[in-house]
C-alpha cells in the first residue's frame, strides 16, 4: 500500500508531465505483477464496482473521530473531499503499511464492498428493512474503522479513493501507457492497442501485455480512436484548403462498430462496450462484412436531421431500451472511417485510400434500412467557402466541422496536424448569479459552483450551472463576497442576493419543454464577470427563446 | 446563526464589568482598555506582534516584555509601549492584568483580566506545541475564555513536529542532489524564525551559510535576537552577488513573495509552504507549491478542546475562524458556548497574508 500511495503523492505534488512520468515509470520498476495490474487499473480512471454507499464512510469516520454526524457534515462542506475529511478524522497509524496493493484490494477493500451489496438489498421500506440496513452499515462502518487504524494519513486518504471510486489521478492515458512502454520496452502505439477494450487487472494479464509478443486476440478488441486539435488561428494562411476534406461535427456518441468472427461489438470513445444500448445498430451491422470495423458517430436521428444530444442521453442510460423509447428516439450511426477492412488493418492508409474502401462498403443499403450511414464529405478549394459552411452548421443540426488531411493516416490518439476540429461561434447569455455551492478538487472549501438565472417578467429563474471560466482572483473575490451576503443556506446550497451578472457561453442552446426554464442548455461556462452590467441588464428568458426560434430551432 | 445585537447583549450581560464586544474591539469597561482592538483607541493590550492584531495608531501599548523588538520593528519605534514580564501583575483602574505566554511567537501573550474576583482570559493565537522561539504556552484558570478558532475543525490533527521537520529536511537534501533550489514560503514572522531554529536544532550550525532570507525578514530576525532568541544572521538573497550559486541552498521568503520578480534568481527551484492551511489538498493546490509542510502556529482540534479543558471556563467565546462550529459542538457537550462577533462576519479560510506591509525592502 505504502507505494502505491507514495505514487499517488508524487503524481498529485507535481505538475511537470516528466516528474509524473518517471514516478510511474519507477512505481512500475519495483512492483510485482500482480500489484502492477491494479496500480495500471487505477491509473486508467477504472473504479471498482459497486462503490460504498459514502453514508457508510460517514458514519464510520464521525464514529472513529468520536464526533456527531453534523461535524462531520460541516468539516466536510469546508474541505470539499469526502475521502479526504474521512482520512483526516479518522484514528490510524503513523507507520506506513508493507502489506502489498493487491493483497489489500483482495483481502480487505474488495470484500468491503461485496459486503454492502447484501445491504442494498435489505433497503426496502418496511422497518425490518430498515433496522437491518443499519445494523449492516454499522458492521461495514466497524470494518472500515479497523482497516483505517493499520494505515498513515495518505494510505487512508488513497485507500477511501479507492472505495469511493474516486481516485482521479492527474494523468492522462496517454501518459501512463507512455510510462508503462518506456520500462516494458512495448512500443507506445503497440502498447496503447493492447490496452483498448475490457480486461481484468489480474497477475495474468499484466505479464501478457508487457510481453514482447502478444498472444491474446478477442474478437471484440477496438483500435485507438484518433482525435482531433481544434484549428489554430493562422493554419488557413499556411495551408491550402484543397488538402483537406471536411465533414459535420456532431454532437453525438463516438463510436467504434466492431464486426467480426460473425459478431458485432459497439465500443464507446470510454472503451465501454454499448452492448444492447443501441439494437438497432447492432444489428444493421449484421450486412457488413466479416473483419470491419468503422469509425464513426451515434447520432438520435428523425426526419433527416439530427435530434439534441438530450435526447440521445435518455438512449445512453437505458441498458435496454423499450420499443416506445426506440420510435421516440430512433438512432443512426453515422460511419466517417474505416480501420479494418477485409480483416486487415489500415490505419496505415491515408485518408483518401480508406475513404474509397468506406464507399465500397455496403451502408445505407435497404438491408440496414438508413440506420447505417456515411459520413457526407465537402471539399473545397478556398477556406473562406469553408468557413461559409461552417458558420451554418447549426441550421444542420452541427457543432461545426471537423477536417481531415487527405494524406492523414489514422493515428493513435491526439496528434497534431491530421485532423482539426472547427466549431461555430457559442452563444452567449448575460445572466444573474443567484446560487452557490463549494467546489471540489483544486477549488475544495471555495464557493464555485455556480447557479444563473435570467429574467421572466420580474422573477429570475434558474436555467444553468456553470463551474469554470473564472481565474482563481476572481473565484477568492466571489467567494468572500458569498460568504459576506448568503441570505439563506439550502444544505450546501447558498442562496445570494440578485446583484453579480456574468456572461456565460454555451456550446448550444435549445428551446425545451421539459426544462422548467424552457431552455435546455449544452457546455455552460463563464466568460467573464460584467462588473459593467447590473441585474437588471441581465437578458430576458423570452428574448434568448425568440432568438432561437427565428434561428429555426427545434422545439423538443 | 444569532443576530450580532442578540449575540452582543447575552455576551455583554454576564460579565459586563470584565468584558465587552464593542464595534472597536474587546473592551474592558473596569480597566477603560481594549485588547488587540481593530481601530486606534487610547490604550491597547496587544497579544501579539502580527498584523491583525497589532494596529498602528494607539495612543498607548501594553504587550509583554519579550514582544517589545518585534513591536518595535513592525509599528514604530516611537509608539508609547509599557511592557510586562510573563506572570507580573498590573493594576488598570479597576482590572487586575497578567499576561501569560501563549505559545504562538515571540512575545505572544494571554491576556488575564481579574475584577472583582470574576477572571477572562483572552487566548490571542496560540498553540501547545513546542516552539524554540517562544515560551511555551500556559494554562490559565478562568470564568470566560475568549478563544482563537483559526483550525477549529476536526480534520486538523497536526503531525509531529520533529516529522514534519525531518521531511522539510529530505526535500531540501532531494533537491541539492538535483542542483535545485529549495525555496520554503513561511510567514516571516514567526514561522520563519521557527523553521530556521528547528532546521539548525536538527542539523547543526554548519548548514547555516547554505541558508538565505528575502528582505523582509530581516527585521524580524533581528528582532528575535534583540530578544535573545538564538538565531544566526542570515543574508538576505537580494543581497548575495548575481552569479550566486543558488542549487545547494534553502530559501525562505513570505508566501506573497511567491507572485514576485524575487524568485526568478532562483535556477529551477522547488517550492514548498510552511503552514496549517497545507493539511487541506484544496488549499495546497491553489497555492501551486510543490510540497506543503503541515507546520502551524495555531491550535488544533485536539489541542484547541484540551485547552478549554485545561482552563475550565464558565463560559467560552469563540472567534477568528470556525466559530459557529466550535461553539455549536461546545455548546452541546454542556458548555456555555457563543460565538463573538469579529470585525469578519462568516467563516474565515485561508487568511490574507500577514505580510504584505512589509514587503517594501
Amino acid at each position: 500500500m505504502r507505494a502505491f500511495a507514495r505514487l499517488y503523492q508524487r503524481i498529485d505534488e507535481t505538475t511537470k508531465t516528466n516528474d509524473k512520468v518517471s514516478a510511474i515509470r519507477e512505481y512500475f520498476a519495483g512492483a510485482s505483477n500482480a500489484d502492477a495490474a491494479y496500480a495500471l487499473y487505477f491509473l486508467l480512471g477504472n473504479k471498482l464496482k459497486p462503490s460504498l454507499p459514502t453514508r457508510i464512510i460517514r458514519q464510520a469516520a464521525a464514529r472513529s473521530a468520536e464526533i456527531p454526524d453534523w461535524l462531520f457534515e460541516e468539516t466536510y462542506q469546508w474541505v470539499g473531499d469526502l475521502a479526504e475529511t474521512a482520512a483526516a478524522m479518522a484514528k490510524g497509524t503513523s507507520v506506513s503499511c508493507d502489506e502489498p496493493l493487491h493483497r489489500i484490494l483482495l483481502d480487505s477493500l474488495i470484500p468491503l464492498l461485496q459486503s454492502t451489496a447484501g445491504s442494498k438489498r435489505a433497503s426496502s421500506k418496511s422497518p425490518s428493512g430498515t433496522l437491518k440496513r443499519q445494523e449492516l452499515d454499522a458492521a461495514v462502518a466497524s470494518k472500515l474503522i479497523e482497516f483505517w487504524s493499520r494505515y498513515d494519513l495518505l494510505e487512508r486518504f488513497v485507500f477511501n479513493k479507492l472505495l469511493t471510486g474516486n481516485l482521479r489521478v492527474g494523468v492522462s492515458t496517454k501518459l501512463v501507457t507512455k510510462a508503462l512502454s518506456q520500462c516494458s520496452g512495448v512500443p507506445l502505439d503497440e502498447l496503447t492497442h493492447r490496452l483498448m477494450g475490457e480486461w481484468e487487472p489480474t497477475e495474468a494479464f499484466f505479464k501478457q501485455l508487457v510481453a514482447p509478443e502478444y498472444a491474446e486476440n478477442s474478437p471484440a478488441k477496438p483500435y485507438p480512436f484518433c482525435l482531433a486539435h481544434p484549428l489554430p488561428d493562422g493554419h488557413a494562411r499556411e495551408h491550402s484548403a484543397s488538402d483537406y476534406f471536411a465533414e459535420w461535427k456532431w454532437d453525438g456518441i463516438r463510436a467504434q462498430l466492431v464486426r467480426r468472427s460473425g459478431q458485432t461489438f459497439l465500443w464507446s470513445r470510454g472503451e465501454e462496450l454499448l452492448e444492447g444500448r443501441f439494437p438497432e445498430i447492432e444489428s444493421a451491422a449484421q450486412g457488413l462484412p466479416d473483419g470491419s470495423v468503422l469509425d464513426g458517430e451515434i447520432l438520435a436521428y428523425r426526419d433527416e436531421s439530427p435530434m439534441p444530444f438530450t435526447l440521445l442521453q435518455r438512449r445512453i442510460q437505458r441498458k435496454k431500451p423499450s420499443p416506445k423509447m426506440m420510435q421516440e428516439v430512433p438512432v443512426v450511426f453515422v460511419a466517417f472511417d474505416v480501420l479494418e477492412h477485409a480483416r486487415q488493418d489500415v490505419r496505415g492508409e491515408s485518408f483518401e485510400k480508406r475513404r474509397t474502401m468506406l464507399e465500397s462498403l455496403p451502408l445505407g443499403t435497404p438491408a440496414n434500412a438508413m440506420t447505417l450511414r456515411r459520413s457526407e464529405v465537402f471539399e473545397f478549394d478556398d477556406w473562406a467557402k469553408m468557413f461559409q459552411l461552417r458558420d451554418k452548421a447549426r441550421e444542420y443540426g452541427a457543432e461545426g466541422l471537423m477536417l481531415k488531411h487527405r494524406l492523414g493516416l489514422y493515428e493513435v490518439g491526439r496528434v497534431t496536424g491530421t485532423w482539426w476540429k472547427s466549431k461555430v461561434t457559442p452563444y452567449t447569455v448575460d445572466a444573474v448569479l443567484v446560487y452557490a455551492q463549494r467546489g471540489h478538487g483544486r477549488r475544495a472549501g471555495m464557493f464555485s459552483d455556480y447557479t444563473f438565472a435570467l429574467w421572466d417578467e420580474d422573477r429570475l429563474v434558474p436555467f444553468a450551472k456553470a463551474y469554470s471560466g473564472l481565474t482563481d482572483e476572481e473565484i477568492a473575490k466571489v467567494d468572500r463576497w458569498i460568504k459576506e451576503h448568503t441570505t439563506q443556506r439550502f444544505g450546501p446550497v447558498h442562496e445570494v442576493p440578485a446583484q453579480i451578472v456574468m456572461e456565460l457561453a454555451f456550446e448550444n442552446l435549445q428551446v425545451s419543454s421539459r426544462h422548467k426554464s424552457g431552455i435546455a442548455v449544452r457546455f455552460p461556462r463563464i466568460l467573464r464577470w460584467r462588473h459593467d452590467k447590473s441585474p437588471q441588464d441581465a437578458d430576458r428568458l423570452e428574448q434568448i427563446k425568440e432568438m432561437l426560434r427565428q434561428q429555426g430551432n427545434r422545439t423538443f | 446563526m444569532t443576530e450580532p445585537g442578540d449575540g452582543q447583549s447575552r455576551q455583554s450581560s454576564r460579565f459586563a464589568e470584565l468584558l465587552e464586544c464593542t464595534p472597536r474591539g474587546l473592551y474592558c469597561p473596569a480597566g477603560d482598555f481594549y485588547v488587540d482592538p481593530w481601530d486606534k483607541v487610547d490604550y491597547a493590550i496587544l497579544t501579539h506582534a502580527h498584523a491583525d492584531h497589532a494596529r498602528w495608531g494607539c495612543k498607548r501599548y501594553l504587550a509583554a516584555k519579550s514582544c517589545e523588538s518585534l513591536l518595535r520593528v513592525r509599528l514604530s519605534n516611537q509608539i508609547d509601549l509599557q511592557t510586562l514580564s510573563y506572570g507580573e501583575p498590573l493594576r488598570i483602574k479597576d482590572a487586575l492584568v497578567t499576561l501569560y505566554p501563549a505559545g504562538h511567537i515571540l512575545g505572544s501573550a494571554q491576556v488575564r483580566i481579574e475584577v472583582a474576583g470574576k477572571v477572562a482570559l483572552i487566548t490571542g493565537d496560540y498553540k501547545l506545541q513546542a516552539d524554540p522561539t517562544c515560551v511555551a504556552w500556559e494554562p490559565v484558570r478562568c470564568d470566560l475564555m475568549v478563544t482563537e478558532s483559526t483550525f477549529g475543525l476536526p480534520v486538523f490533527r497536526w503531525p509531529e513536529t520533529p516529522c514534519v521537520i525531518r521531511e522539510l529536511i529530505g526535500w531540501w537534501q532531494e533537491n541539492q542532489s538535483q542542483g535545485r533550489t529549495s525555496l520554503l514560503l513561511a510567514y516571516s514572522v514567526g514561522k520563519a524564525q521557527r523553521v530556521l531554529a528547528e532546521v539548525l536544532n536538527a542539523c547543526g550550525l554548519d548548514v547555516a551559510q547554505k541558508i538565505a532570507v528575502h528582505g523582509a525578514m530581516l527585521g524580524p530576525n533581528r528582532a528575535y535576537r534583540t530578544a535573545g532568541v538564538e538565531l544566526p544572521e542570515f543574508p538576505s538573497a537580494a543581497s548575495l552577488p548575481s552569479d550566486h550559486d543558488w542549487s545547494q541552498s534553502l530559501v525562505i521568503g513570505p508566501p506573497s513573495s511567491q507572485s514576485t520578480g524575487w524568485v526568478k534568481r532562483f535556477s529551477n527551484p522547488s517550492l514548498a509552504m510552511a503552514s496549517g492551511w497545507m493539511a487541506i489538498r484544496g488549499t495546497r493546490s491553489r497555492r501551486s507549491v510543490d510540497r506543503g509542510f503541515v507546520l502551524s502556529d495555531h491550535v488544533d482540534w485536539p489541542d484547541l478542546l484540551t485547552a478549554i479543558d485545561t482552563c475550565q471556563p464558565e463560559q467560552v467565546w469563540v472567534t477568528h475562524g470556525f466559530s459557529e462550529v466550535v461553539s455549536r459542538y461546545l455548546a452541546e457537550r454542556g458548555m456555555a458556548a457563543e460565538v463573538l462577533q469579529t470585525q469578519f462576519a462568516g467563516e474565515e479560510s485561508e487568511p490574507a497574508n500577514q505580510d504584505t506591509p512589509e514587503l517594501t525592502p
